[in-house]
């Protein structure tokens, strides 16, 4: 993006203006250079995430692989089984921490995120429902094992996708009915996210007295997320959909950043608060709902990613959609890192990691319990 | 002439809020609304710009009738500060530069930039311009929505209660920059106020709202204590202190039915 030069005519405010415009511009490069680190942290972290593991490689050597230099056994373990891994956390990281973002500018409510809201929980009973009832397990024992065994049928990804889909969109519908009641407090929709969410894990656990053992399997790693399988083709989905919503919020920047300053004031700059508010709450379940029907319930990474961005690039919605992105890849990129490294030949599940993360900043923002 | 509205009816909840009432402001003047809680003023300025659309009427701004025109066509031609207001998590110079949202394609412009630099200038806001909104006092918050609303490039401002939270020099300097703003720049305002005081001495005109319907339009000169008894139920004197006249009251009237001040035994208020 362009930046503002201290060399631009100020006409009316003269030389004070076109300092004070050149100190404004020095400000935003800086944040935009965080930025830059934290893409370059993310690159670092996927070439060393590649790296770690039974079959034992150097980065560099990581480095040499992608770029084609690679024997036959090592390409292959880089390209089948590690790689999907990364990218998958990378994008579904990315994915969590834009929805994470969203949430919390449209509610206005520094306590939401997909997984405080039950959005997640509800996608997941939707995907259990969809495995369970629909026939789509059948195949989608795949979803447990999918880097060895055969992939997601397609239909089955379909119905699994949508079911989530619905079972997100569930949760995001009463969150915003009752955050449209005016006297509704932040922590009060919180409660209600906490209500949902219990409702929709019950649902979960009921639905396994349905079920086949292989269709149990699969529906119990939906309670703590992981993103050890994943296929190219579930990437390749969340990657677009992630892309896009990604572009809609960019755009829709100003309308966000309006948004901080109130409901009255973002109508009277032209915002049109209830368009935005149910458009940007869909967008923000589809993601959701991808990110949970391929790689579980990752806890209170949507809620993390957003505020660590806050500190890192401040309130601004043009650095913080990309930085809330990049966090969240970040953090799922490290929990998943960490994870494999602390239990040995298995893998501790991210959702473990981000609860541990997550938790205490939850308790510490009801604690101090300010608005956005 | 920058606004007319004429028989605007908006009933909340099936209960009337305003009820056919008309209203017209000039370039370079500022009118002040007043009246008791509950008369229809902020509701008034609402529908004014259209956050709340009017269930009959017609509101005209610059000879274009607003009911035509999309979110970002009104914000262009009217600056709103809200009663309430929220401090963002964003810089002094950010928060001003969303006033220019309205104008904004993709992004901000240097000649944005140059309007923002410019109202901050006039505000007296630039050495705070790199602050957090969040860290500013009262007073220097609410000038930077001012400014924010300055920065649209308004043909009018609409304001509701932009001195209630603030302390005396605060409420002086506030009113002293709108002023300045109106008239150096030609705009038409209008101002919901619960200070008598602060309106006759600022303001160009008063409409005195009671019941959702303009009771009076006059001039600060033609306030007088039959009008104040009416609109706000209270016994009161007009005086002239040091050339500006000054409402002092004295008592509240009976709530029901309104009877003669004499016969009124309630206490002073301040």
């Amino acid at each position: 993006m362009k930046h503002h030069h201290a060399t631009l005519p100020a006409p009316v405010a003269g030389d004070l203006g076109a300092e004070l415009i050149s100190r404004y511009g020095a400000g935003l490069r800086r944040r935009y250079l965080i930025l830059v680190a934290l893409g370059v942290v993310t690159i670092l972290l996927a070439l060393q995430g590649v790296a770690v593991g039974a079959y034992d490689l150097s980065p560099y050597k990581v480095l040499l692989i992608l770029l084609g230099q690679g024997e036959g056994a090592q390409s292959v373990v880089v390209f089948n089984i590690r790689l999907p891994r990364i990218v998958a956390a990378i994008v579904t990281g990315w994915g969590l921490g834009l929805s994470g973002l969203v949430t919390q500018s449209l509610l206005r409510n520094p306590l939401a995120s997909p997984f405080t809201l039950g959005m997640s929980h509800g996608a997941a009973f939707g995907a259990a429902f969809a495995i369970v009832f629909l026939g789509a397990g059948a195949v989608s024992t795949s979803a447990l094992y999918s880097a060895g065994s055969g992939d997601f049928m397609f239909s089955s990804l379909y119905a699994v996708t949508l079911m989530a889909f619905a079972g997100a969109m569930a949760a995001t519908a009463v969150i915003i009915l009752l955050a449209r009641m005016r006297q509704m407090s932040a922590s009060a929709v919180i409660l209600a996210g906490v209500a949902m969410s219990s409702l929709f894990m019950s649902g979960t656990i009921l639905i396994q007295y349905f079920a086949t053992e292989v269709e149990i399997a699969t529906v119990v790693f939906w309670t703590f997320g992981d993103v050890a399988r994943s296929n190219w083709r579930e990437i390749l989905l969340l990657a677009v959909a992630t892309l896009l919503v990604s572009a809609y919020f960019l755009r829709r920047r100003w309308d966000l950043n309006a948004l901080l300053a109130g409901e009255e004031t973002a109508q009277a700059l032209g915002v049109h608060v209830t368009r935005l508010r149910l458009l940007g709450m869909f967008l923000a379940s589809l993601l959701v709902a991808l990110a949970t029907a391929f790689h579980g319930i990752i806890a209170f990474l949507g809620l993390l990613a957003p505020h660590i961005s806050r500190r890192l690039v401040g309130g601004g919605h043009r650095l913080l959609v990309p930085c809330s992105g990049l966090v969240g890849a970040v953090l799922l990129l490290a929990a998943d890192t960490v994870g494999r490294l602390v239990v040995g030949s298995g893998s501790l599940p991210v959702g473990v990691l981000t609860s541990f993360m997550g938790a205490p900043l939850f308790l510490y923002l009801l604690l101090k319990g300010r608005r956005l | 002439m920058t606004l007319e509205a004429k028989g605007l009816h908006f009933y909340y909840n099936g209960q009337p809020v305003l009820r056919g009432l008309n209203l017209s402001l000039e370039h370079g003047e500022i009118t002040g609304i007043l009246g008791v809680n509950g008369a229809g003023k902020s509701t008034l300025l609402r529908c004014l710009n259209r956050i709340l659309r009017p269930q009959k009427g017609v509101v005209m701004v610059e000879d274009r009738d607003l009911s035509k025109l999309g979110g970002e066509q009104i914000a262009r031609l009217i600056g709103y500060v809200a009663q309430s207001q929220e401090r963002e998590p964003l810089s002094v110079f950010d928060a001003v530069l969303l006033g220019r949202k309205p104008h904004i394609k993709w992004q901000a412009t240097s000649h944005d930039l140059d309007v923002v630099t410019t109202v901050l200038t006039q505000m007296g806001l630039e050495p705070l311009a790199l602050r957090q909104v969040s860290s500013l006092s009262g007073g220097e918050a609410q000038k930077v929505v001012i400014a924010r609303a300055l920065a649209q490039e308004p043909h009018l401002l609409l304001l509701d209660e932009p001195t209630s939270n603030l302390d005396l020099r605060n409420q002086l300097e506030v009113m002293e920059l709108l002023m300045q703003a109106v008239r150096s720049q030609g705009l038409g305002a209008a101002v919901c106020l619960h200070d008598i005081n602060l309106a006759l001495r600022y303001l160009d005109r008063l409409v005195l709202m009671k019941q959702g319907q303009v009771h009076s339009l006059i001039t600060p000169d033609e306030l007088n204590a039959d009008m104040i008894r009416q609109v706000y139920g209270v016994e009161a004197v007009l005086a002239e202190v040091e050339g500006h006249r000054v409402v002092i009251p004295r008592s509240a009237t009976p709530r029901e039915p309104a009877r003669p001040a004499t016969q009124v035994p309630t206490q002073e208020k301040a």
